[in-house]
């Protein structure tokens, strides 16, 4: 069977080692040259009771030769280590779909705690679908018992069979994970003959068996040439403001607090002090905020990274960098809220906390990054603002795109674009508040300059000096100034531009990180020969300056967005004179092409 | 001044800015910003490597008065924008000014946590015993019982004691001045300075609209030299009038006894020793209270231990080298082909 592309999920307790499996298999076939989409799913706790739905977690992989732009829907192949795993996961299986499930762990305690009634494999209910129960855990056993390890340590390695029998089925050769066995566990060369022994049992294993189900092969994707590698959203954050700061060449700063999904971002950050970079793990998210502000006045490119209920905590402080006019790139890793909500789920529902959630008139730049990779690209673009324009940038992106992971080309430094520091070394002309005639941008002076002493605050200060000041026309020029040099930001980023040729019925309008979804379900629109377009923003305040001119082009309009509509209020508040529909989902999981389609095509026919 | 091609030294009146000081007539913040401008010249400080960070009190107006680099930033948390200021630039000589409100209620995070880090700035802190700004509300260090704008029947809550939280929290360098004495002010400003990590200078300042007098007893001029030990590293803890009172331990106590009776001579008194690392006597120094104790000023504790910004340092410096470029960071390990 040859296949465009295959979603497999993996699901198990905790501590079964499913994102592990996942992140190999992911790696194996983006050697491949596949094109590859993932999406963790994990429950906040760490290890919640084994063998209870709670305590379930998934990893899921599109893999494909063309037209991954997420991790689909629906498994096409549902990985199970035990009862819990099945019943987290059963509903949401096509006809046909391939269960891998480990025989071994259907007893009848563990059966009864997954909340079956009845064994599934005598209820008739596995029917609809193709099940390879493999004896795992016995198997796994007997295959490593003449290697003398305890038994916890035999257990561990019941991902790697599970593993194996995959490989076998996609065809996938086993030379790369093997290795990764040997560099893993250098110091324990039992344990890595161990997972060495146990995937290659599992592929074994899959070829004894093949009568069950054929297998698997899908052809590499087609790409751009050039040099790839696998990134998540997080990490591809972290490179791309090491790539800015290079760039800007006045150092890095990271003031942080750890907050899921946001960490990894900082975690990578950590690895790279051979850059320079100065790490601040700071004492709140407060304290993260205000050291990097306090090291933006110094001079630094300083950047904060946070999720929803971090952001919340940082507000005065976002307000301070708004006054002071200083660059700051502040990440928000959106996940679930209000509150603490679903930390470890995905939704884009700070949108307007970003736009708004500040005292007073605090206008700051707004921007969202679309996937994984693209996170590289949009973290130097935070950073690019925060400089030319001194003002604190917020760029959000979300977990399903943070945690997700797909093949970025890796570009280099000197094809990056410039950042222009703005520098003065012209005393006599110089204020601490004097701007730039076209962009109404101040200069950034780093103490240690001799003769530019200077003093800035929160309180309103003085056009031009800077210096405190109460009068009410003061006030009013300085508000109008700030927000003047927000929308011209507008002048230096591009057009938005949007896909779909011909169309003029129905403009479908994205943002941030469900982009992905969203194209996926207008191409298979467009492909079937519907009159529709697709637009995704990733600049929110200000707009690119052709965002009317586009929306006014079509019949009707839908924002689709992991929230209540924020995204269409906003644009409902710039364009009054527009009509806004709204697709949303709030329940902490990113969009299913299925019911993007459904909903798109109800559109098209209700005109 | 001009300079005539030579190094130029800098004197007090040179870190003034050219705005103008808006405290009450009378404040005794005046001396104390006398007071950090002497000790800038004495230090031979130059304006634009020195940057005053505050928060938000009368106090935190600070930033405004002097020429050097200033930024006056939110309420609490100055010590958390000064530690971003000197991570990013360690050749910076950073002070923060705070209140008790800005640094022990609001900040108290910040305050503590600067100090376990031991960042190397000077923290100033006005204590006043009240909220200035706001207009007259008990503060975190105000005495039991107070009655105040927010607290008419009296408050219902004990004080922090500054030295004894900042002690606690790892403090190796805590000094005590009252605003009084300009002279004592200037030196321990000076010693503040030259110890490298976060040093803490409590000011018992004087607000003079709402809550005038509070530290009158121990700085009044008839009763000051019995009720202010003024400790000096390597001398004995002698105070009083006559100078014939000292400090001596007695068991796990310590105990206030007159030369010359009881058979106590000079040399029976503690010798004050800020270096030392260990911290119990600065703690029971730093926790006297009148009556029957006279307060602790001067350095009290004055310890070398390592800065969080030079270990900072340190660290990314040990880490050079692991890639030539972020090329070729990005090039490293699983990286793969399309043609």
């Amino acid at each position: 069977m040859n296949k465009e592309s295959v979603v497999i999920k993996f699901a198990g307790d905790s501590g079964d080692g499913m994102q592990l499996a996942g992140s190999l298999f992911t790696d194996a076939r983006a050697m491949w040259g596949n094109q590859i989409a993932t999406f963790p799913d994990y429950p906040s706790e760490i290890r919640a009771p084994a063998g209870t739905v709670a305590g379930i977690s998934g990893f899921q992989i599109n893999i494909g030769s063309k037209g991954v732009n997420s991790p689909g829907d629906a498994p096409d192949v549902l990985v199970a280590m035990n009862p819990a795993a099945l019943k987290a996961n059963i509903h949401n299986l096509p006809p046909a779909c391939t269960i891998i499930t480990d025989r071994d762990a259907f007893t009848k305690n563990s059966i009864e705690k997954a909340g079956f009634k009845t064994d599934p494999f005598e209820d008739n209910s596995l029917s609809d679908f193709k099940v390879i129960a493999a004896p795992i855990t016995s198997l796994t056993k007997k295959s490593l018992a003449h290697l003398g390890l305890d038994n916890k340590s035999i257990m561990r390695c019941k991902n790697m069979f599970t593993l194996g029998i995959l490989y076998w089925l996609f065809g996938e050769p086993l030379d790369q994970t093997l290795a990764f066995f040997d560099h893993k566990f250098k110091k324990d060369p039992t344990i890595a003959e161990a997972n060495k022994i146990a995937l290659q049992t599992g592929c074994n294993y899959g070829e004894n068996v093949d009568a069950v189900v054929s297998s698997m092969t899908i052809a590499p994707a087609k790409k751009t040439p050039g040099t790839y590698r696998n990134i998540t959203g997080n990490q591809a954050t972290a490179w791309g403001l090491l790539a800015a700061a290079e760039k800007v060449g006045r150092g890095l700063f990271l003031g942080t607090y750890p907050i899921t999904p946001a960490t990894d971002i900082f975690h990578e950050l950590t690895k790279h002090k051979w850059n320079g970079i100065k790490i601040f793990q700071a004492e709140d998210e407060i304290a993260g905020i205000c050291s990097a502000i306090g090291a933006s006045f110094a001079g630094n490119l300083a950047v904060t990274t946070t999720s929803g209920p971090g952001m919340a905590l940082k507000t005065e402080a976002i307000g301070l960098a708004v006054m002071t006019e200083l660059p700051l790139v502040i990440v928000n890793v959106q996940r679930g809220g209000p509150s603490t909500g679903l930390p470890t789920k995905t939704e884009q529902s700070d949108l307007q906390q970003a736009l708004y959630g500040r005292n007073g008139e605090s206008p700051l730049v707004v921007i969202s990054a679309s996937t994984p990779a693209d996170c590289f690209d949009w973290a130097f673009e935070a950073a690019r603002i925060a400089v030319e324009h001194m003002t604190p940038v917020i760029l959000l992106t979300e977990s399903y795109i943070a945690n997700g992971a797909e093949p970025m080309k890796i570009q280099k430094m000197a094809d990056l674009p410039k950042i222009d520091v703005p520098n003065e070394s012209d005393r006599e002309n110089w204020a601490p508040y004097k701007r730039d005639a076209e962009t109404l941008v101040r200069k950034w002076i780093e103490p240690g300059t001799k003769d530019f002493q200077h003093r800035i605050g929160g309180l309103e200060g003085e056009d031009v000096t800077g210096n405190v000041s109460y009068v009410p026309e003061n006030h009013g020029k300085m508000i109008k100034l700030r927000a003047d040099k927000i929308k011209r930001v507008a002048d230096r980023i591009p057009l938005q531009r949007y896909k779909g040729k011909n169309a003029d019925d129905l403009l479908v309008v994205g943002w941030g990180g469900q982009f992905g979804i969203v194209l996926g379900a207008v191409l298979r629109l467009q492909e079937e020969g519907k009159n529709i377009a697709f637009t995704s923003f990733n600049y929110i305040h200000p707009l690119p300056k052709n965002t009317e001119e586009i929306f006014s082009k079509f019949k009707q309009i839908v924002v689709c967005e992991l929230n209540n509509g924020q995204f269409a209020n906003y644009l409902r508040g710039q364009f009054p004179h527009i009509k806004f529909k709204q697709y949303n989902r709030v329940e902490g999981l990113p969009f299913k092409i299925k019911d993007l389609k459904a909903k798109f095509n109800e559109l098209l026919e209700s005109k | 001044m001009e300079n005539l091609g030579g190094t130029c030294a800098l004197v007090a009146k040179d870190f003034e800015s050219d705005q103008a000081i808006k405290w009450c007539p009378g404040c005794g913040d005046y001396v104390i910003i006398k007071a950090v401008q002497k000790a800038l010249a004495d230090l031979g400080l130059s304006k634009e490597e020195t940057v005053f960070v505050a928060g938000i009190g009368c106090s935190s107006r600070f930033p405004y008065y002097m020429d050097t680099y200033g930024f006056h930033t939110i309420h609490g948390r100055g010590a958390a924008v000064a530690t971003g200021v000197k991570i990013a630039n360690p050749k910076l000589s950073v002070w923060l000014a705070s209140g008790d409100g800005d640094s022990m209620a609001i900040g108290g995070n910040h305050f503590i946590h600067s100090i376990r880090r031991n960042v190397d700035m000077n923290v100033i802190l006005f204590n006043n015993e009240i909220y200035g700004l706001t207009k007259g509300q008990y503060s975190p260090t105000s005495k039991r019982g107070i009655v105040t704008k927010s607290s008419p029947h009296g408050t219902i809550e004990d004080p922090f004691s500054p030295g004894e939280l900042a002690l606690g929290s790892g403090s190796n360098f805590f000094a005590r001045v009252p605003d009084s004495n300009i002279k004592l002010l200037t030196e321990v400003f000076v010693a503040s300075e030259k110890h490298r990590g976060l040093s803490l200078v409590e000011v018992l300042q004087n607000c003079v609209i709402f809550n005038d007098k509070v530290h009158e007893h121990i700085t009044s001029k008839e009763t000051r030299d019995d009720n202010q030990l003024i400790l000096q590293h390597g001398e004995a803890m002698i105070f009083g009038k006559e100078k014939n009172k000292g400090l001596v331990l007695d068991g796990l106590s310590l105990k206030v006894v007159t030369i010359g009776e009881n058979g106590v001579s000079e040399s029976d008194i503690l010798v004050h020793d800020a270096t030392t690392e260990n911290k119990t006597l600065h703690i029971m120094l730093a926790s006297m209270k009148g009556p029957d104790f006279p307060i602790a000023m001067g350095v009290i504790r004055n310890v070398a231990a390592p800065t969080y910004d030079n270990s900072l340092h340190e660290q990314i410096k040990s880490q050079a080298g692991k890639f030539s470029s972020l090329d070729e960071m990005f090039m490293s390990g699983n990286v793969f082909e399309v043609k």
